[in-house]
């Protein structure tokens, strides 16, 4: 039996919650001597009151989209992949090792080509936890966490001694050649003739994020497999039972999760950085998992959280460019809008179902 | 006039638009043993819930000895003289019995004192009701008729005048049964009031004084047990006529289906679950395995079922089965023309979060049927769905519904449903009837005997032996991963069954 209605599940409860953030940082701002109501309104306007912004807003949601995407997809297999952030990295080297040493005639091959092999290198770095889980137990959230390390390692020593131009001094690899340069979002709309501020971010890797959202919906609610991801992830017993194999799908749902989170690097480094930078993801595989845990492991509540978390990212910039609010602060807000989506849902949650409950029997 | 021991006025309880219990008045007298009675989800449990203060009641109100007496929570009920056994005992595995009696009932910080003053009343409980536990075994040592005792004891610890036991019999032997009924005598002659939760028409009719029948939500009546019957109170559970036996013709046993020879199962922890099963299944029979829960049948299930790996033999129509590679899991079995229908429905059986017609695919998803190329056909999916639905009278007849929100008997024909019209050549199942109520189960019994007569092998495995004497053909009893012999169901009865079932052969019992 529903206690309440699925809009109420859907879209009244995360946003009772992000009221609840958005007030108590309203509260820590007053508390340093600021106002709440300017600094909301700079972000909003920062974020989104221009295309400018907008081109900042979409480009750090298409991140979020794919980590968060990538968390979701464990998550209905009943995996915490904690590893978005070393998958994301391992996804980067994917990137760059195709865009630097294969010639492209044109971006659009170059950006398939360097699409599966972001996913692949995401996916193998997600696949090696998910064995160790699924042949000898190693917990899956302990393993991701330790890959993160091992990834940011990996990368050091790979740019440092392997990528790097001769004579460069930051650990970064050369430029990618012209023909892999993606177009903005900016490229494409002034195209068409809609004005759009250049210099922004945002980029073609969008729209593959949308389609992402399409294929994972798809994978998970309509396939055969995602029947099988599902049922794993809601019994395993009962998936024993009806023959679906855990080894079988714990690999595949992690592969899939990690080549999602690996796919995140066309975004940053094809689209946006044109280069293998160390530490390229900046937290955004961390972000997914707010993400996925505030859309309900829901495709498109994925890419409501993402909007919401690139506007949190774009507006917090602007809240530490134009005033005193120190940077750190925006990390607080961060972090108040997932404790009040993830860990402090259940505190909205039950008052509300109650009420619905009273409005119900006093209906019928 | 005593006042009644407890005494319920009007209680109601509603959980959203379900009325678990609505105005029910009850009075216990002290010193008798009450029994209430009533199909699964008919409010038995909720009712006892509030009484132990685990749920507040919407209204209505509680005297105890006369009394009125508010119980927010379990601490007072205590405090008021209940004590609960649950169904499922709430032990602490590695305490001892001694430990697990004053756990929660300590005296002060330092335990000494408390495990000495509980050593000396538990000796004295022990003389007095039969209650004979060793104080200082590990709870995980002890069989669970001794858990149940320690449940009691710890109620008794508490100084309870009121024991409820919520199906306290569904994991004892009958000989253990009877040990705990002669308990229950001896505490109500002692003068404690107790109440007994139960499905089982015939422990309400050795045990209790008084009855009282709940039918959705709501007490239908309350009648002295010595002037009913087992089929005035079934009615009563029920609210129409039903069949307590199941009607059926002899066998017409056809070809071995099943053949197992020397059936070994060893667990993680390298315990020999099964030690060397021999048993057949012939077309057109129903071979029941009788025995007390947890001496390998469930493993036997599982093997042939495919969720669990052995040693030995097991042809299905003379060819050999995989036990061990890649085609022991249970997928291969369903291409074997194994069907399966696990003990626990919703631990196995079902996936309860989905929807109902989701798991009318459940285990059969490689179908071609229910595949168009690279997605699942959801709308042939629903089709047959509905079709099952009807043909299997499951109710709510929506099988847009997730599994968990039917009620125990209709979840066990989505199961049979999907299992049975498979048109298997053998169907495993277990436990077909646990949690499912009165009514259903003539159902399930009558789809069962159905499929019998189309010529298919059945094996049973039931931890009822009402309804292994009733449904099957041939009657196998296992202890302790063997097999104790066979017999016939009109040839035996629960008290030989009892005795095989407690590990005692024909030898054994002449010199006892």
């Amino acid at each position: 039996m529903q206690t309440m209605p699925k809009w109420a599940d859907i879209l009244l409860i995360p946003l009772i919650n992000l009221m609840l953030a958005f007030l108590i940082s309203g509260l820590v701002i007053l508390a340093i001597g600021e106002d709440p109501i300017a600094a909301l309104s700079l972000m909003v306007d920062g974020a989104l009151g221009s295309s400018y912004g907008w081109g900042f807003t979409l480009y750090y949601a298409t991140n979020f989209i794919f980590t968060g995407l990538a968390v979701a997809v464990a998550f209905h297999a009943a995996l915490f992949n904690i590893g978005g952030e070393g998958q994301a990295a391992l996804g980067g080297l994917g990137v760059a090792l195709i865009c630097l040493f294969f010639p492209w005639p044109h971006w659009t091959i170059a950006l398939l080509a360097a699409s599966l092999g972001a996913a692949a290198f995401g996916a193998l770095w997600a696949t090696i936890p998910a064995y160790l889980q699924a042949k000898r137990g190693s917990h899956i959230v302990i393993t991701t966490i330790m890959f993160n390390f091992i990834a940011a390692s990996l990368l050091n020593y790979v740019l440092v001694e392997i990528l790097r131009p001769p004579g460069r001094m930051d650990p970064s690899s050369a430029g990618f050649p012209e023909a892999t340069h993606l177009p903005t979002i900016s490229d494409m709309l002034n195209a068409v003739g809609i004005p759009f501020a250049a210099r922004t971010p945002a980029n073609v890797t969008l729209i593959i994020a949308l389609i992402a959202c399409v294929a994972v919906y798809f994978l998970i609610w309509r396939t055969k497999l995602g029947y099988q991801i599902r049922a794993f992830g809601k019994s395993e017993p009962a998936a024993k039972y009806a023959g679906i194999s855990s080894v079988k799908i714990t690999m595949i749902a992690m592969a899939i999760s990690g080549g999602l989170a690996g796919m995140m690097a066309i975004n940053n480094v094809m689209g946006e950085a044109e280069r293998l930078v160390l530490n390229s993801v900046e937290g955004a595989g961390f972000i997914g998992i707010a993400v996925a845990l505030m859309g309900r492991s829901h495709p498109f509540g994925v890419l409501l959280a993402s909007l919401l978390f690139g506007f949190l990212y774009q507006g917090g910039a602007e809240l530490a460019l134009w005033t005193s609010i120190p940077r750190d602060l925006i990390v607080v807000i961060q972090a108040l809008v997932i404790l009040f989506t993830g860990a402090l849902d259940g505190m909205v949650r039950r008052p509300v179902e109650q009420m619905f409950l009273m409005m119900r029997k006093r209906g019928g | 006039m005593t006042a009644p021991a407890i005494e319920l006025k009007g209680i109601s309880k509603a959980f959203g638009p379900v009325q678990a219990n609505k105005d029910i008045s009850i009075r216990v007298m002290p010193g008798t043993i009450h029994g209430i009675i009533g199909e699964n989800g008919a409010g038995k449990s909720t009712l006892m819930s509030i009484l132990y203060g685990f749920y507040k009641a919407d209204s209505g109100e509680i005297y105890i000895s006369g009394k009125k007496t508010a119980i927010p929570d379990s601490q007072a009920a205590i405090a008021a003289g209940i004590g609960m056994v649950f169904q499922h005992f709430k032990l602490v595995e590695n305490f001892t019995v001694l430990e697990n009696v004053i756990l929660g009932a300590e005296d002060g910080a330092r335990l000494g004192p408390s495990l000495s003053k509980a050593r000396k009343e538990l000796t004295q409980l022990a003389k007095e009701y039969e209650l004979n536990v060793d104080p200082d075994a590990l709870i995980e040592n002890i069989g669970v008729g001794m858990q149940q005792r320690v449940e009691i004891l710890k109620a008794l610890y508490r100084q309870a005048d009121i024991l409820i036991l919520d199906e306290p019999t569904g994991v004892l032997t009958p000989a253990e049964a009877d040990h705990l009924f002669r308990i229950l005598e001896g505490l109500k002659a002692q003068g404690k009031t107790i109440i007994l939760i139960t499905h089982k028409l015939r422990e309400i009719m050795e045990v209790t004084d008084t009855v009282s029948v709940m039918r959705r939500g709501q007490m239908t009546a309350t009648v002295k047990t010595s002037e009913t019957s087992p089929q005035e109170l079934a009615e009563l559970m029920v609210g129409r006529k039903v069949l307590l036996r199941v009607d059926k013709k002899p066998a017409q046993p056809g070809n071995k289906v099943l053949e197992v020879e020397n059936l070994e199962v060893v667990d993680e922890k390298g315990v020999k679950r099964l030690k060397g099963i021999d048993l057949n299944v012939r077309a057109g029979e129903i071979l029941g395995i009788a025995g007390v829960a947890g001496n390998g049948q469930s493993e036997l299930l599982e093997v042939l079922g495919g969720t669990q790996t052995a040693t030995g033999t097991v042809r299905v129509n003379g060819q050999e089965i995989d036990l061990t590679g890649a085609l022991s899991d249970a997928r291969s079995r369903r291409a074997r023309g194994i069907a399966h229908v696990p003990e626990d429905r919703q631990r196995e059986g079902l996936i309860m979060d989905f929807k109902a017609w989701e798991n009318v695919a459940f285990g059969y998803h490689h179908e071609e049927e229910f595949n168009a190329g690279l997605l699942m056909d959801q709308a042939a999916i629903k089709e047959d769905a509905v079709g099952k639905f009807k043909r299997f009278d499951v109710r709510p007849d929506n099988p847009m519904l997730e599994a968990k929100s039917f009620s125990g008997g209709n979840q066990q024909k989505i199961v049979l449903a999907r299992e049975i019209e498979r048109n298997p050549e053998l169907l495993l199942i277990g436990q077909p009837t646990r949690g499912v109520d009165i009514g259903a189960i003539e159902f399930i019994h009558q789809r069962i005997v159905e499929l019998r007569d189309a010529g298919k092998a059945i094996l049973l495995v039931s931890v009822e032996l009402e309804e292994i004497l009733s449904l099957a053909d041939r009657i196998a009893v296992i202890f302790d991963g063997q097999m104790m012999g066979e017999r016939l169901p009109t040839e035996t009865d629960e008290k030989e069954l009892g005795l095989l079932m407690a590990g005692m052969t024909g030898q054994e019992r002449e010199a006892s």
